[in-house]
């Protein structure tokens, strides 16, 4: 195996030292003030931050994530507008960048992904790029130092998961229920099961996202994961107007559970 | 004019797309890894059951005895004289439902049962392949949903009523366009979280692998028919071009599927001034797919604009892009203005009310008949995908705003 990119270096690090790893998702250019935004969440204990470049046409996500796409479409952002953004800020914790697989297609891979690098992403999670399609881009990604996160599903068996493992860099990316994404009363009980699965193959920091929305359920799946994403349940807050504070009083609140500190 | 070469080493232009799905640069499956596992399956159950005589002989039976099967060919004598060409109809009009579309979901609904689910989903623009869908519902005794974008159901307000005689649920889309991509998109996400009991009963020969392929399979019936009854009714010749319009393309691809590898016929697919993805889009990554799609410089999907809310799809089938980037088959596009003259020239001069969507195939027809492209005298086999009734209301609103 390669030696562990940037990312993976972190997050392992991070996790060797006994943290379990907190990485919010807020889709870039949603509001005036997503920057902000950005550094209050690293300032809140985030571990990295996940950055959706927003797409017309955002297949597994739900409702929320739909509604930041579409707002930051209507404020004009487009992936190069975003990561130029990106490249002019100064963040103190790595940056993952998610998007579909069209707009990094339609650039072109290779300028793509010396876009992100420029722009100081680590990581890169395309949600519509299952392994046997992903190899194009994985070329172009490592040839510019960037990890690529591979996702792992409840429904993926048990062959095909131990290949996805061994390809993802960064981390592995445990989809914690079969839905889109969105914020759920319960944690669905294939959050732990999956992280277990995958947890028992690999030696990659495992987190899960998708379905997890509070600071109860992100220690539950911490029981067996190394960390948790949690997207809608920020993003809500944001698109009901918490600003930077109110993101950050959230992220903060699963900072202290994870740390057992609350 | 371009003659099409046969192929002569022995592959065919609309062969088995193997594991990968591809179809030349075209194709593959491009989903969320919690859907792969599920293509994979529906993969394996296809290509089980499509060799399986059992189950072709049961949905041969099943579209003869349910679906009205075979569709005639109908000579327009008047559209002819009035064209200077010989134009034929395939009259997938008059198949059970109203269009092409129950060829696909009797056999897609006859493999979910296989499969041992009990649930389809579905989405629809037209209303056409949700109808469809439901009625099959019906036949096996499955539970149905059906996505359907926002603006189309108002649009197509009958069949909203229709699916719902049928048993079926119709969820309106509000999301994006609130038309057809949007409700591809709903139907997806729906799939993903009801994947273990549930089938995504795609309607056309889109999506990831294996639907352009399996739906393609599914619909060359209509070609494999309209090719024996063109020679039974020319002594043995071939149509000099089979038309036939084109959104996500299954009509079209059933009747290609007849004549790609099988005959010289020119093959022309006809798009929405719209919604031309292959003549004015560009190769990208959509609802499982690289394929030819309208979009910006970005990548943004954009949204299409037809008069006819099944042609009203921003991509096509991939095996399209590849007919197209391979020269076996050309696109076309007709506008709105000409569908509708067409539309009224085929209620007039034959007695048959097209749908919008294959009255871009006439338009297509009309316009260029005696020109280069279709010269005097060609032998033309247009697919008559679907019947105008759904249609109706919203053409007299257009052409009669006051009455």
């Amino acid at each position: 195996m390669s030696t562990p990119g940037r990312l993976e270096s972190h997050l392992r690090h991070r996790r060797d030292n006994g943290q379990k790893l907190l990485v919010p998702y807020i889709t870039g250019g949603m509001d005036d003030s997503w920057l902000v935004t950005l550094d209050a969440l690293a300032e809140a204990g985030a571990d990295a931050i996940e950055v959706g470049i927003p797409f017309s046409d955002p297949m597994i996500d739900g409702a929320v994530i739909q509604q930041s796409s579409l707002r930051a479409l209507e404020r004009g952002t487009t992936p190069e507008s975003l990561l130029g953004e990106l490249a002019r800020h100064e963040l103190s914790v790595p940056v993952v960048a998610m998007t579909y697989y069209n707009l990094i297609f339609r650039a072109g891979l290779d300028r793509v992904a010396g876009m992100m690098a420029e722009a100081g992403v680590t990581g890169v999670i395309i949600p519509d790029l299952p392994l046997e399609e992903f190899e194009a881009w994985e070329t172009a990604a490592s040839g510019a130092g960037l990890a690529t996160i591979l996702l792992v599903a409840p429904s993926t068996p048990d062959q095909r998961l131990a290949a996805i493992c061994e390809r993802s860099r960064g981390f592995v990316y445990a989809v914690g229920r079969m839905g889109v994404t969105g914020e759920q009363q319960e944690l669905a009980a294939s959050a732990q099961e999956v992280a277990g699965r995958i947890t028992a193959v690999c030696d990659t920091p495992v987190c899960v996202g998708i379905g997890v929305s509070n600071p109860a359920q992100a220690v539950a799946v911490c029981e067996v994961a190394d960390g948790v994403i949690v997207g809608s349940a920020l993003v809500r807050r944001l698109l009901e107007g918490a600003g930077p504070e109110g993101a950050a009083d959230f992220v903060g609140s699963l900072r202290s559970a994870l740390d057992g500190t609350n | 004019m371009t003659t099409t070469p046969l192929r002569t080493d022995g592959t065919r232009f609309m062969g088995d797309p193997g594991e990968s799905g591809r179809f030349g640069d075209f194709g593959g499956r491009f989903v969320p890894e919690a859907l792969v596992p599920a293509c994979l399956e529906l993969e394996a159950a296809f290509r089980d059951a499509w060799a399986d005589p059992a189950f072709r002989s049961e949905l041969d039976d099943l579209l003869h005895r349910f679906g009205g099967r075979p569709t005639p060919i109908t000579e327009c004598r008047r559209l002819s004289a009035e064209t200077g060409l010989r134009i034929f109809l395939k009259r997938e009009d008059l198949a059970h439902t109203g269009s092409h579309k129950i060829n696909n979901v009797v056999g897609q609904g006859l493999l979910a049962r296989r499969m041992g689910k009990t649930r389809l989903i579905a989405e629809t623009g037209a209303g056409q392949h949700g109808v469809a869908t439901a009625t099959a519902a019906a036949l096996f005794g499955m539970e149905c949903v059906v996505y359907m974008g926002e603006v189309d159901t108002q649009r197509q307000a009958l069949n909203v009523f229709r699916m719902e005689l049928l048993g079926a649920e119709v969820r309106p889309v509000m999301s994006g366009s609130r038309t057809l991509k949007d409700a591809v998109n709903d139907a997806m996400r729906a799939w993903v979280a009801e994947v273990e009991d549930t089938h995504y009963c795609l309607g056309s020969v889109m999506g990831p692998h294996p639907y352009p392929w399996m739906v393609r399979e599914f619909q060359s019936v209509i070609g494999k028919e309209a090719r024996e009854q063109f020679r039974g009714l020319m002594d043995g010749s071939d149509p000099d071009l089979v038309v036939a319009c084109a959104g996500g393309g299954s009509n079209a691809a059933g009747i290609f599927a007849g004549f790609a590898d099988q005959a010289d016929s020119r093959l022309i697919g006809v798009e929405a001034a719209g919604g031309a993805a292959v003549s004015n889009g560009i190769p990208g990554v959509l609802h499982g797919m690289r394929s030819a799609l309208i979009q910006d410089e970005a990548g943004q999907i954009q949204e299409a604009e037809s008069i006819s809310a099944g042609l009203d799809y921003p991509g096509i089938g991939p095996e399209h892009a590849y007919l197209s980037s391979v020269g076996r088959a050309e696109y076309r596009s007709a506008t709105d203005d000409e569908v509708l003259d067409a539309f009224q020239l085929l209620a007039r001069t034959e007695g048959i009310i097209p749908a919008l969507e294959s009255a871009h195939a006439l338009a297509w027809v009309v316009k260029a008949a005696g020109t280069e492209d279709l010269p005097t005298g060609s032998t033309v086999l247009i697919n008559l995908s679907g019947r105008g009734d759904k249609d109706v209301a919203q053409v007299r609103d257009v052409l009669r705003p006051d009455a």
